[in-house]
C-alpha cells in the first residue's frame, strides 16, 4: 500500500481527473443542449442536433455521478460540507439536471409541437445552469466559503444562497458555462454538416472568444483583488486528516504562489487559451475530430490552472481559516484511499475502451436524412 | 441542538424521493433480462417477432428508464445535502460502494442502454444481443454495490471509530463487500425487481389478449412473463430476507418489532399470523398464533431463541448506560488527545458510543440527564410495532398472491390455453400495482425498522442531518412535490399512450394501431 501522503496526492489528482473527464464528455452534451434552440431552427434541425449525443449523453452523466461518488468516498468532508453548505445551489444542478434525461427521451415520442418546444428549453436548461452553477462554486471557493466546525466536526454554513452570486463568482459563472458551450458547439461541428454545422462554427467563434476574455479578466481580477490562503503551520501530509489543528491565514497574492514557486505550472492557463485558438482553426480548417481534442486540453488548461492556484486547499473557510479544507485534512482513510485508487486504476481503462467503442459505432455525420428514416427510434 | 421538525422533514424528504425513485428501479432491473431474454430468442431463431418484442418493450423500458436516471441522482446528491454530518461520519466506508457503483456498473449500464436504442442497424446480432446482456450485467451489479451500502447501514461490519478524525473507518473492505445482510438483501431486491418486470409484461400482455390484438405478440410476451416471473416470484419468497434476520442485532430488533414478539419465547417461537399489538403495555392485545413457526423460519432451528422486544430493550439499556462514559470520555479526548484516563475510558466504553449518542436527542450535556430522559431513549430504540407489523404483512400477502397468479399463468401457459381463459387474463390485468406496493412496502420494512438509526448502533438519526433552517426544508420539499409529481404525470401519460398503441408504435407495419411517421 502506498504511503498515506502519496495517496492523499494522488486522490487530488485523481479528482482533477474526474472533473477533467466530467467537463470534457458530460461538458460537450451539456454545450449541445445550450445550443439546441439556437442552431437548430425547425425541427428536423432540432432532431439532428440531439441525436448527435442522443446514445450518448446518459454514458456521459455518469462522470458527474461518479464524479460525486469519488468525492463523497476520498473527501467525505468536502462532500458534507460543499453539498449542505451550496445547498440551494446544488438543488438548482439538480433540478437543471432533471430536464436531461426526460428531455432527451421524451422529447421526440409526441409530435405536438409545443411539447417538443418545451423540452427543448428544458435540455437548455439542462445544459446552460449546471457548468454556470459549478463556475460560480469554484468564484466562490477562491474567495473563501463561510463555514465552520464544532468540536465534533458539525459543519455549519452562515452565508446565502445570494451571497454566493457575487461579481467575481459570477465571472467564473460565465467562464466555465463558455468553456462548455463552446466545447459543444465544436462537438456539433464535429457530428453535423450544410447549416447547423454553419452555425455551430459560429457559436465556437463566439463563445471561444468569451471564454478567452473572461478567463483573462478572472485572472487579472484574483491577482489584484482576491487574497488567497495559506497554511502557517507545518504541514503533516502523513497525519491523520483533522482540519481543526492547522493554522491558515489570509494573505494578498497567496492565489500565484505555487505559481511562483514551479513556474512550469504556468503552461495550465497558456494551454487554456492556446486550446481554444488551436480548435477553432482546425474547426475551421475541417480536422473537426483533432478540434474536439484541441478544446478538451483547453478544459484540461481551465481546471488544471483553478486546481493548480487553489493547492493544496479545496475549499477555504472565510469564517474561521483554520477549519479550511485540504488535500491534507478532509480525505478518508489510507485504506479506503487505496481500495478506491485500485478500483479507479483498474475500470477507468475499461470504461474508457467501451465508451470508445460506442463513439465508433455511432460514429459519423448525422443527417436530417437519418433522422426521417429513423423517425420512430430516434430522438 | 438540531431541532426535531429539522429531523423530520429530512427524512420525509429522503423518503419521498426514495419511494419515488423505486417507483421505476424494479421495472428496470427486471424488465432487462426479459430483453435479454427475448433477443436470446431472436438471435437463436431469427424471427423478426422477437425482434419487435425487445424493441417495443424496451420503449417502455426506455421511458421508465429515464425517470429512474432522474430520480436517482436526487439520492446521490442528498446525502451530501441533507445528511451532511452522514456524510462526514461514514463517508469513509460509505461513500466507497457508492463511487465502485458509478464506475463498475453505471457507466456500462448507461452507455448500453444507448448502442441498446440506438445500435440496432450498426451492430450485427450477436454484438447488440451483447449489448443488451452488459447493460443488464451493469444494471444488477448497479443494485449489488447500492445494496451493499445499505447492507452497511444495517449491519455495519469492517470499520472502526477514531476519536481523531471524529468518525468511522474501514478496516476491512472484503467484510462489508461480504456483509450477510447486503448479500441477502441483493437477492431479495433484484428478484422482486424481476417479479415487478415480468408483472408489467403479463398484465399489458394480457390486455391486448383481452381485446385481441396483437395476439402472436401477446401470447408470446406472456408465456415468457409468465414462467420468468414464477422462477421471480419462487426466488423472492424463498430467498427472502428472512434469512438474514438473525445476523445482526439491527435485523434482531426489525425481526421483533414487525413479529410483534414482545417477550423472548422458548424455542421455537410461534409465529403471530394476526395480532393487534399494544405499544403502550409492551403487549399484543389478540393474537392468532401458530406454534414453532417463527422459530424455524427465523433461527432455521429448532432451539435457538429469537430475543423479543423486552429483552430487546433491557440490553438496550445497558448500553445507553455505558454510552454516556464514551461519549464523556470522547468530549475530553476532543479537547485533548493526550489525556490518558479519557483514552482509557473510552477505549473500555467505545463499542457503546452510538448508543451514549442516542441521548443527544434529548440534551446537548450530559449533566442535564435524568432516569426519564435514558427511559426515553430506551424505548427509542425499537421502531413502532404497528406500522412494521402490517407493512411486513401486506408485502408476505402480496408475495404470495403473485405466487399464485404467476402458477397459475405457467400452468396454463404450459398447456397453452391462456388465451381463452378471460378470468386469469384479468385476474393478471388487475395484478399489475402489486409488485409496485410490495416494493413500496418493503423499503418500508427495512427502512423504517432500522430506526432510530441511520448506521444501526453507530449513529443515530437526528444527529445525521445537515445544519440547514427548517425554512430550506420546506422549500426544498415544496420543489420536489412539484417537479416529481410533474414528471409523473408526463411518464404515465407516455407510458399509457405507448403500452395502448402497442407494438404498431415502432412502425413495422405487422401490427395493429400503425404508427404513422
Amino acid at each position: 500500500m502506498l504511503d498515506y501522503e502519496s495517496l492523499k496526492l494522488i486522490w487530488w489528482l485523481l479528482v482533477g481527473v474526474l472533473l477533467v473527464g466530467f467537463a470534457i464528455m458530460d461538458g460537450h452534451d451539456m454545450g449541445v443542449g445550450t445550443l439546441l434552440p439556437f442552431v437548430g431552427k425547425d425541427d428536423t434541425e432540432r432532431r439532428v442536433v440531439i441525436n448527435t449525443v442522443g446514445p450518448h449523453w446518459d454514458g456521459n452523466q455518469v462522470w458527474f455521478i461518479t464524479g460525486g461518488g469519488a468525492i463523497f468516498a476520498a473527501w467525505p468532508l468536502v462532500y458534507a460540507t460543499a453539498f449542505s453548505g451550496f445547498y440551494w445551489a446544488m438543488l438548482a444542478v439538480l433540478w437543471a439536471l432533471f430536464f436531461r434525461p426526460v428531455g432527451f427521451d421524451y422529447r421526440s415520442k409526441i409530435s405536438n409541437p409545443t411539447w417538443r418546444k418545451t423540452w427543448d428549453w428544458g435540455l437548455f436548461v439542462g445544459g446552460a445552469v449546471p457548468p454556470l452553477i459549478f463556475g460560480v462554486a469554484f468564484g466562490n471557493l477562491f474567495q473563501g466559503v463561510p463555514f465552520s466546525f464544532d468540536d465534533h466536526l458539525v459543519s455549519t454554513y452562515s452565508g446565502s444562497f445570494w451571497a454566493l452570486l457575487n461579481p467575481f463568482a459570477l465571472l467564473c459563472g460565465v467562464v466555465s458555462t463558455a468553456m462548455i458551450t463552446f466545447h459543444g458547439a465544436i462537438y456539433l461541428v464535429h457530428r453535423t454538416q450544410g447549416e447547423i454545422q454553419w452555425r455551430a462554427l459560429r457559436a465556437a467563434g463566439f463563445f471561444g472568444g468569451l471564454m478567452v476574455l473572461s478567463f483573462v479578466a478572472a485572472g487579472v481580477w484574483l491577482w489584484m483583488g482576491i487574497p488567497g490562503y495559506v497554511i502557517q503551520s507545518a504541514v503533516e501530509g502523513g497525519a491523520l486528516p483533522n482540519p481543526l489543528a492547522k493554522t491558515v491565514v489570509r494573505e494578498a497574492g497567496a492565489w500565484f504562489a505555487n505559481y511562483r514557486a514551479y513556474p512550469a505550472t504556468l503552461l495550465l492557463p497558456a494551454l487554456g487559451i492556446v486550446g481554444v485558438f488551436a480548435a477553432q482553426a482546425l474547426a475551421r480548417s475541417g480536422r473537426s475530430m483533432a478540434a474536439f481534442w484541441a478544446s478538451a486540453l483547453a478544459i484540461v488548461g481551465v481546471i488544471g490552472t483553478a486546481g493548480a492556484a487553489l493547492f493544496p486547499f479545496i475549499m477555504p473557510s472565510s469564517l474561521d481559516p483554520r477549519a479550511s479544507l485540504t488535500v491534507w485534512d478532509s480525505v478518508s482513510s489510507r485504506l479506503t484511499l487505496n481500495i478506491m485508487l485500485w478500483a479507479t486504476l483498474i475500470f477507468m481503462p475499461i470504461i474508457i475502451l467501451y465508451t470508445s467503442w460506442a463513439y465508433r459505432v455511432m460514429g459519423g455525420k448525422v443527417t436530417a436524412a437519418y433522422v426521417r428514416e429513423n423517425s420512430h427510434s430516434a430522438y | 441542538m438540531v431541532s426535531e421538525q429539522l429531523v423530520d422533514l429530512s427524512r420525509l424528504q429522503f423518503a419521498a424521493t426514495a419511494l419515488y425513485h423505486f417507483l421505476f428501479v424494479p421495472l428496470t432491473i427486471g424488465m432487462v433480462w426479459m430483453l435479454v431474454i427475448m433477443e436470446s430468442v431472436y438471435v437463436m431463431t431469427g424471427k423478426p417477432l422477437y425482434k419487435d418484442m425487445t424493441r417495443f418493450w424496451g420503449k417502455l423500458f426506455g421511458i421508465n428508464f429515464a425517470l429512474g436516471v432522474t430520480t436517482g441522482i436526487t439520492l446521490e446528491f442528498q446525502f451530501g445535502t441533507n445528511w451532511a454530518y452522514y456524510s462526514h461520519y461514514v463517508g469513509d466506508i460509505f461513500g466507497a460502494p457508492l463511487a465502485i457503483e458509478g464506475l463498475m456498473a453505471f457507466f456500462l449500464e448507461s452507455t448500453m442502454i444507448g448502442l441498446f436504442f440506438f445500435g440496432w442497424d450498426r451492430l450485427s446480432r450477436r454484438q447488440h444481443l451483447l449489448v443488451t446482456v452488459l447493460m443488464a450485467v451493469g444494471t444488477n451489479l448497479s443494485a449489488l454495490w447500492i445494496l451493499i451500502a445499505n447492507g452497511w447501514m444495517q449491519n455495519p461490519v469492517g470499520a472502526e471509530f477514531s476519536y481523531v478524525t471524529m468518525r468511522m473507518e474501514m478496516t476491512d473492505f472484503w467484510a462489508v463487500v461480504f456483509n450477510p445482510d447486503a448479500q441477502a438483501k441483493f437477492v431479495h431486491t433484484v428478484s422482486a425487481g424481476y417479479v415487478t418486470g415480468a408483472m408489467f409484461v403479463l398484465s399489458i400482455s394480457s390486455w391486448y389478449l383481452l381485446r385481441r390484438r396483437d395476439v402472436e405478440f401477446a401470447k408470446r410476451s406472456f408465456g415468457i412473463a409468465a414462467a420468468f416471473g414464477f422462477a421471480s416470484v419462487c426466488s423472492v419468497i424463498v430467498l427472502g430476507d428472512e434469512s438474514g434476520y438473525t445476523v445482526g442485532e439491527a435485523q434482531q430488533t426489525k425481526l421483533a418489532a414487525m413479529e410483534a414478539m414482545w417477550e423472548t419465547e422458548p424455542a421455537p417461537a410461534p409465529f403471530n399470523l394476526i395480532a393487534i399489538p399494544n405499544e403502550a403495555e409492551m403487549k399484543n392485545d389478540f393474537a392468532i398464533e401458530i406454534p414453532w413457526v417463527m422459530g424455524i423460519i427465523g433461527t432455521r432451528s429448532l432451539d435457538k431463541q429469537i430475543p423479543g422486544i423486552k429483552e430487546i430493550k433491557a440490553k438496550n439499556r445497558e448500553r445507553i448506560v455505558s454510552g454516556i462514559e464514551a461519549v464523556t470520555a470522547l468530549d475530553a479526548l476532543r479537547r485533548d488527545q493526550n489525556d490518558e484516563a479519557a483514552r482509557r475510558e473510552f477505549e473500555e466504553h467505545k463499542a457503546d458510543l452510538g448508543f451514549g449518542l442516542l441521548l443527544k436527542k434529548y440534551v446537548s450535556h450530559f449533566d442535564q440527564l435524568t432516569p426519564e430522559i435514558i427511559e426515553k431513549a430506551v424505548n427509542d430504540t425499537v421502531p413502532r410495532v404497528a406500522p412494521m407489523f402490517w407493512s411486513f404483512r401486506l408485502m408476505v400477502a402480496l408475495g404470495f398472491a403473485m405466487l399464485l397468479l404467476f402458477g397459475l399463468a405457467l400452468w396454463h401457459s404450459v398447456k397453452g390455453d391462456f388465451a381463452d381463459k378471460p378470468w386469469l387474463l384479468r385476474a393478471a390485468l388487475y395484478s399489475l400495482p402489486m409488485p409496485w406496493i410490495a416494493c413500496e412496502v418493503g423499503w418500508f420494512v427495512a427502512e423504517y425498522g432500522r430506526q432510530p438509526w441511520t448506521i444501526y448502533g453507530v449513529l443515530p438519526t437526528h444527529l445525521s442531518v445537515s445544519t440547514l433552517s427548517v425554512e430550506s426544508l420546506y422549500g426544498s420539499l415544496a420543489g420536489f412535490v412539484g417537479f416529481y409529481t410533474v414528471l409523473l404525470v408526463v411518464e404515465m401519460y407516455l407510458m399509457i399512450k405507448f403500452a395502448k398503441q402497442g407494438p404498431g408504435s415502432l412502425g413495422t407495419g405487422r401490427y395493429a394501431n400503425e404508427a404513422h411517421a
